[in-house]
Order: structure tokens, then C-alpha cells, then sequence
């Protein structure tokens, strides 16, 4: 078992080698140097071009540096001591001013530099005339010393709340945003109430699942190349080893299992390999909804090859439950980094669905895009309720869920259901993130955002349900967006997680959750 | 850059400011986890708290230093409380939820707009570490060290008081574990029923040791706010939670040197992937397919895999002890 599992985890490193990335750019080390990155206030993804801006050492100008195109600048500096950086307010565009903070006053600061430092500083801009911020998070650079300087761009609370109208109006039309909100919460959230009932562990991964599905539906539906197939390739593999895992257990032996199995992964990372070669000659595209149905299918091979392949066997070692929160924290943040090795760290939208005519449905008025998130996820949740409902294998999880030791003395297989609570999990996070990305952005880290409001509403609705799950969801999103009616927008998640707290209060077991003596 | 560069680096890292700050804090997290069993995944909402009380105090009303550090730890008595009383009496699961939220919450409410004439918002606060850097007896432009591992002589100094405040630390561990209340405190990590039948108050001895390991994280992150000499929210993700478990676990949960050898072993290995990484990819060229800021991922991704590799093949860490870390959820 144990050999199993180094072979496993060193098969996705190959596989993660393997796979092309973009050429890399050299980067220069040492010296001491002054950057940074000048954006546009009003669109956070795009730089502000042709800013100079100027490094006096006392009286002696010691270099000028111009804004490229991206809004990115730097000066070499001759060695440590304290500068005075000057903006030339004339070379900024007309339409923005130079934001005043503490240190940087009428376009100038003074920066102590120490050795060997490259040091980032903050020159933020805004609209002229206009001192009021929508929501000041164009923070340009993030001197984080240990982290990867790139993810200062994550900023929360990028939900534009409607705007104008009345109160009663703007009351509808963020019930209406929260409901949606909430129906996507919803969606990913089930599968991590329902790991949580028939495992008992808390899966923290389940965000960067939610990522995943995001992710993988852009590649797809942005034109497939090297990268795309050889992933497809890998989960491929990956989904066949599962596939032959869980159906030919009983009819083969042992070793021609593992070893049908380990071809099949196997076979899968050669054809990853090969593809990824071939690169870009084999580009194809899809629309966004076929994308979207392979986003969750690979999810679900996600979600079923993680508890086949890492959960089980912790399981059979009798890894204690703490340990095992420690190790879905180390996946979370395996598949978050690897994310974005793979895909980059930018904030990019899926096409075509961005500037949509507004449809009108009485006081409420929102884009098409809106109404089919909406109607597919009411669809989504409903055919879920009627598989736990109404199925062996739905009543079977829900069993599982509710007590896995009378569950398993009853004659049901249980690892067999966990393995496809984890498959549906895995699916319906992927399906999530489609929905989230297409909804806001789509971005390395939104998963993550996401998990906390889906904790709240796992423990809203009652750890261990599926409907609770659903139901907190949604309570979970009206009260986000309508937290907004009063409170700061960049708060709303605050609320959220406030309102959990409150629940632990009140009613440790949630709203559906039976009432058991906790602690 | 060469093997041996590579080496003198990562031995830097492995001594510098940044390891001790983080041993610092890792100190405070043994105490819930390693001795108390207490699952807390929010131990940067208290170096965000005690960082932001010496930034505003010092930054903001112009106070000395050492108000500063007092304002810090009294918020991150004030957050152990507000935290305690609704989780503590719940299961461990209900813990660890409720500290990631809540170490989130704060950073958001730090960073939020309406916040900014105080904290500065997503800016941050800077020039915090002026009375600090007063008390400098070294020469703070020279380097001090030998051959290829040295120090400027301002972060030697942030050394010194750190590495102390950690040894400090560690003996106050020692002294506390080994009295009559640590014996209490190793029970209820054990079979909290038990220790509930003898007629001990588990809550009270749960609140205690939060605000003690609290108090001590909070400790970090001022001295992080010194060390800088400028904070901003974003620095205060839960990764840095993250890394400080994966310290523990490395170095050894319930032991007292744990810690320390923890921050050491985990800022070495971190440094020495890194400068690797960047060795076999720019140097060589080995790796045409990573761009620059994919190393400091990748670097993460390593993290994750220590952390779960660990916890395999050897949960008790470095120097643990197998049978102190059979805790389990009940």
C-alpha cells in the first residue's frame, strides 16, 4: 500500500512535467531595484502605459523607468540607502490622478532600500476628480516575501451589486442575485456535505475542485491544444484505472488488477506525453455547454481517483481524522499551485457570454447568461434530490451518510458508494465552478473563496445532509448580496461566515441536522 | 549560482528573521494542537491582529513601540475570546471551520474600504519600524557572518530578538507542560471525558491555552511588522496557517523543541527547492516550460506535498514521538 502510494504521487509529478507550459522568460537575480506595476483604476487587469517615473539619490537622478504595456516598471539601483521616487504627473494619462496615500504625497516618496532587496512600491492611480473608490483593490504589488508575488491581483467582493432604483427595487434585484448566488453554492457545496456524512472528513480540496471544473471548461471551450489533450489524456488513464478498480475487483486477481490498473494510468500519461509533443497541431474547440459537460466528467474521475487512490488507503491504515484534514489541506494546496502553473494566475472570462442585452422579467432584470445559471441549476438540483430520493444508490449514499457502521452491517458496500459520493462530489464541484466562472471571473483562486461560504453553508443546513446543503446554500447567498444593501460589498462574505458563527451558537447541528449531543 | 550558493542560501534562510518569526508562531499553534489537541487553522488571524496593532498604533497615532506590541496582544486576546466562546464546547471539525473563517473575516474586514483611514486597506501601513531599528546595536549597512552566510546588520538585530523571544517561548512551554495544569491540558488532548469526569472545567483549560497560543502568534506577527517594516493584509492568507502546520508536523507536534527545528527544516527545504528550481530552470535551462512567477507556485505545491507526505510516513515529524500524536476526533 504504501509503495502504491509513492508510485501514485510520483506518477502526477511526471504527468505534471510532462505537460507543455509557456516558454519561459529569463529572470534576472540580484542587485537592488525599485518595481512595480501601475494599473488602470478602472479595469484592474490592464496597465496604464507610459508613466515615467523617476529615482533621485539626494540631488542626482540615478534612473527613470517608462511603463510598458502591462502597467510594469522597474530601476536598477545602484546599491542600498534611501531614495526619493518621483511620478511625473504629466506623462499620467489625463483621465487618472495619482493616488495619495501615507507615504506617497503630490507624486513623490522616499523608499529605503536594503540589500540584495527588489523592492516592490505601490503607485496607485485613480479616476480624476473622483476621490471615491469602488473598491480599492489595485494594490499593484505585494512585497509578500515568502509567497509568489503574482496573486496580489485576488482581491474579494468583485460581485458589482445592482446599482440605483429604489430600495424595494434593489431589495428584488439582489434577491434575485442571491438566489443565484446561492443555487451555485448549493451545487458545489452537496458534494462536500455528503463527503463529510459518509467519511466523516472535512475535504478542503473541495474549492480547488470547484477551481478545476472552472478552469478545464475555459481550456476547452477557448480551443484545446497541447495542454488540454494531454490533461484529457491523463484523466483519461486516470478514470479508466478507477473504472477497472471498481468493476473488475471481484473478477480478477490481485496483481493482474493493480497491474490492469497501472497500464491504464500508465497509458494515459505516454498519451499525455505524446500529445503534448504534438502540441498545438492538434487544436480543436467546443461551446462552452459540451466544455462544461467534460469539465464535470473529468471532475468526477477527480474526485473518484482521489478517494481510490489516497483516501482509501488512508482509510485502511487507520490514519486518524485530524491527520487526514491535514493531508486534504496539503492537496488543496498541490491542486491550487498546480492550477496555476498550469493555467496562469490571470482573471479571464469565458467568450461570448460577457456584454448580453438585459431581459426583463417584470421588477427583476437580468442578462440571458444569469437565467440558464439559474435554470440549470434548479434542473441540476432537482435531478440530485430524486437520485438520493429515489434510487438504490441515492438511498444507498444517503444510508452511508447518516451512519456508515449500520449502513455497512446492513449489506451495503460502503467503500463502493464512497467511492461514488465522490465521483458525484467531484462532478457537481466541477459543475459549480462552470457555473461561478460564468457567472464572475474565472481565476486560480476562486475556488478557495468560494469554500469558506460553502463551509457556511454545510454547516448552516447541517453537516452530513444533502439538503441542508442546498438549503444553506441558498441562505448563504441572499444573505451575501443582501448584506450589501447596508454594508460594504467587500464585506459580504463576512456576513456569511458570521452567520455561521451565529449557527454554531444557536444550533451546533444546523437547520436540518438532527439534534446530537456535539462536544 | 552554483550547488554550494544554493546550500549558503537556504542555511540563511534557515537561521534569518522570516524562520524565527514563523518558529514563533509555531510555537503558539503546538500549544493548541500539539499539546491540547485543538484543531486551529486560523493562527494568522492572530499575527494579523498583533501585526495591525503595532502597524495602527505605531503608524497612525505616533505611539512608541512597545504600546504597540501591548495593543497587538490585547487584539489577539480579545479574537481568542470572541472565538473560544462559540467553538470550543463544539467538536474539533466545528474548530477548525469556524478558525479558518475566522482568520479570513478579519483579513477581509482589515482590508475592506471602509477600514482604510485605520489600516490603510489593501495599501497596508509602512515605516513601522523606526523605534525599533533606534535600538540597533549593530551597524545596520555592514554585513556580519562568515563567508558566504551573512547578515545585514538590521535584520541580525531582528534576529536576535526573535531567536530570543523564541527560546523565551520554548522555556515557558517546558515550565508549563511539565506543571500540574500541563498535565490537565496533555488530558483533555487525550480523553477529554475523562478529564471532564475529575471535575476539571475542559472549557476553561480549552480558553486558556487558546489565548496563550493566541498571545504567542500575535507575538509573531509584530515582530513581523517590526522585521518589514510594513504590513499588508494580503501577506495574511490562510496559506501562512498552512505553512505553519506544516512546521509543526515537520519538526514534531507535542514536543517542545518541535517548533524550532521545524522552522528551520521548513524555510531550508523551501529556500533550497527554490534556489534549485531556479538553478536547473534559468541557469541551465532545463525547464522551458515554467515562467518566473510558476517557481514561487511550484514552491507552494512542494509545501502541500510535505505536508501530506508527512503526514504518511511520519506524522510524528522530525523529533516527535509516534504515541504523542495518536489524537483523534471522537
Amino acid at each position: 500500500m504504501r509503495t502504491r502510494l509513492v508510485t501514485v504521487l510520483l506518477a502526477l509529478i511526471t504527468a505534471i512535467l510532462v505537460i507543455p507550459g509557456p516558454a519561459a522568460t529569463a529572470d534576472e537575480q540580484g542587485g537592488e531595484a525599485l518595481q512595480g506595476q501601475i494599473r488602470n483604476p478602472d479595469d484592474r487587469d490592464q496597465g496604464v502605459e507610459g508613466i515615467m517615473i523617476q529615482v533621485f539619490d539626494g540631488a542626482d537622478e540615478i534612473g527613470a523607468a517608462e511603463t510598458d504595456s502591462d502597467g510594469n516598471w522597474a530601476v536598477e539601483l545602484p546599491g542600498p540607502g534611501t531614495y526619493r521616487v518621483v511620478v511625473d504627473q504629466e506623462s499620467v494619462p489625463a483621465e487618472f490622478s495619482v493616488r495619495e496615500t501615507a507615504i506617497l504625497v503630490d507624486g513623490e516618496t522616499e523608499v529605503e532600500v536594503e540589500a540584495n532587496d527588489q523592492r516592490p512600491l505601490i503607485i496607485a492611480l485613480e479616476s480624476a476628480g473622483g476621490g471615491d473608490e469602488p473598491s480599492g483593490a489595485q494594490s499593484p504589488s505585494d512585497t509578500d516575501s515568502e509567497g509568489p508575488g503574482d496573486d496580489a491581483a485576488a482581491e474579494e467582493g468583485d460581485v458589482a451589486p445592482a446599482t440605483g432604483g429604489s430600495f424595494g427595487n434593489r431589495v428584488i434585484q439582489l434577491t434575485a442575485a442571491g438566489l443565484l448566488f446561492g443555487l451555485v453554492i448549493a451545487i458545489s457545496a452537496i458534494g462536500l456535505s455528503l463527503i463529510f456524512g459518509s467519511t466523516k472528513m472535512i475535504n478542503f480540496a473541495h474549492g480547488d475542485m470547484v477551481t478545476f471544473g472552472a478552469m478545464v471548461a475555459l481550456v476547452f471551450s477557448s480551443g484545446a491544444a497541447g495542454l488540454g489533450n494531454s490533461l484529457l489524456a491523463i484523466f483519461a488513464g486516470l478514470g479508466g484505472a478507477v473504472l477497472i478498480g471498481a468493476f473488475l475487483e471481484t473478477r480478477l486477481t490481485r496483481t493482474v488488477l493493480i497491474v490492469a490498473q497501472w497500464s491504464s494510468i500508465f497509458a494515459g500519461i505516454v498519451l499525455a506525453t505524446v500529445l503534448g509533443v504534438l502540441g498545438d497541431s492538434v487544436g480543436w474547440e467546443v461551446p462552452l455547454w459540451i466544455a462544461a459537460g467534460i469539465a464535470v466528467v473529468m471532475g468526477a474521475v477527480l474526485g473518484a481517483s482521489m478517494e481510490r487512490y489516497i483516501w482509501r488507503p488512508l482509510r485502511r491504515r487507520h490514519v486518524a481524522l485530524i491527520q487526514m484534514f491535514i493531508v486534504s489541506i496539503g492537496l488543496a494546496l498541490i491542486l491550487r499551485h498546480v492550477i496555476l502553473v498550469l493555467f496562469g494566475a490571470d482573471r479571464s472570462r469565458y467568450a461570448g457570454f460577457q456584454i448580453q442585452e438585459v431581459v426583463r422579467l417584470g421588477p427583476i432584470s437580468m442578462p440571458p447568461r444569469d437565467l440558464v445559471i439559474m435554470g440549470v441549476s434548479v434542473v441540476v438540483l432537482v435531478l440530485v434530490a430524486c437520485l438520493l430520493q429515489f434510487t438504490r444508490i441515492g438511498k444507498a449514499m444517503r444510508a452511508v451518510s447518516d451512519n456508515r457502521d449500520l449502513a455497512e452491517s446492513s449489506g451495503i458496500d460502503v467503500d463502493r458508494v464512497t467511492l461514488y459520493v465522490w465521483g458525484l462530489g467531484g462532478g457537481l464541484a466541477a459543475l459549480g465552478g462552470v457555473l461561478y466562472g460564468l457567472n464572475q471571473v474565472v481565476q486560480y483562486e476562486m475556488g478557495f473563496r468560494l469554500l469558506l461560504l460553502m463551509f457556511a453553508a454545510v454547516i448552516l443546513g447541517g453537516l452530513g445532509t444533502a439538503y441542508g446543503a442546498m438549503v444553506g446554500g441558498i441562505a448563504v447567498g441572499l444573505v451575501a448580496m443582501l448584506s450589501t444593501l447596508w454594508f460594504p460589498s467587500q464585506l459580504m462574505q463576512a456576513w456569511a461566515l458570521a452567520l455561521m458563527i451565529l449557527m454554531l451558537l444557536v444550533r451546533p447541528q444546523g437547520l436540518l441536522g438532527r439534534a446530537e449531543r456535539v462536544g | 549560482m552554483d550547488i554550494l550558493s544554493i546550500l549558503a542560501e537556504s542555511v540563511r534562510s534557515a537561521l534569518g528573521p522570516i524562520a524565527a518569526i514563523y518558529a514563533l508562531a509555531a510555537i503558539g499553534l503546538n500549544l493548541h494542537f500539539g499539546y491540547t489537541g485543538l484543531l486551529n487553522f486560523g493562527q494568522v488571524g492572530f499575527m494579523l491582529v498583533g501585526a495591525y496593532g503595532v502597524g495602527i498604533s505605531v503608524s497612525v497615532f505616533g505611539l512608541p513601540l512597545l504600546v504597540g506590541f501591548g495593543v497587538g496582544l490585547l487584539c489577539a486576546l480579545v479574537l481568542a475570546l470572541l472565538l473560544g466562546i462559540p467553538t470550543l464546547r463544539l467538536r474539533a471539525d466545528y474548530l477548525s471551520i469556524t478558525t479558518i473563517a475566522a482568520a479570513e473575516v478579519v483579513r477581509l474586514v482589515y482590508r475592506a474600504g471602509f477600514a482604510e483611514p485605520l489600516t490603510g486597506g489593501v495599501y497596508g501601513l509602512q515605516n513601522l519600524a523606526g523605534g525599533f531599528r533606534e535600538l540597533n546595536p549593530f551597524e545596520p549597512g555592514a554585513r556580519y557572518g562568515i563567508g558566504d552566510l551573512t547578515y545585514t546588520g538590521t535584520h541580525l538585530w531582528t534576529m536576535v530578538v526573535t531567536w530570543s523571544l523564541v527560546l523565551l517561548m520554548v522555556g515557558l512551554t517546558w515550565l508549563l507542560i511539565h506543571s500540574p495544569w500541563g498535565r490537565v491540558i496533555k488530558g483533555i488532548r487525550e480523553d477529554e471525558d475523562a478529564v471532564r469526569s475529575l471535575g476539571k472545567n475542559v472549557f476553561a483549560y480549552k480558553m486558556q491555552i487558546l489565548v496563550l497560543g493566541g498571545l504567542i502568534g500575535a507575538l509573531a506577527g509584530c515582530m513581523m511588522a517590526v522585521h518589514q517594516a510594513s504590513i499588508q493584509p494580503d501577506q495574511f492568507k490562510p496559506q501562512v496557517t498552512f505553512f505553519l502546520w506544516a512546521i509543526l508536523l515537520l519538526g514534531g507536534a507535542g514536543r517542545v523543541f518541535g517548533p524550532v527545528i521545524g522552522a528551520m527544516a521548513f524555510w531550508f527545504l523551501m529556500s533550497f527547492t527554490d534556489g534549485l528550481l531556479k538553478y536547473l530552470g534559468s541557469d541551465l535551462g532545463l525547464m522551458p516550460f515554467l515562467d518566473g512567477p510558476d517557481y514561487g507556485a511550484l514552491q507552494l505545491a512542494f509545501a502541500g506535498l510535505m505536508l501530506v507526505l508527512l503526514i504518511v510516513f511520519r506524522p510524528q515529524g522530525l523529533i516527535g514521538d509516534r504515541k504523542e500524536m495518536l489524537i483523534n476526533v471522537k
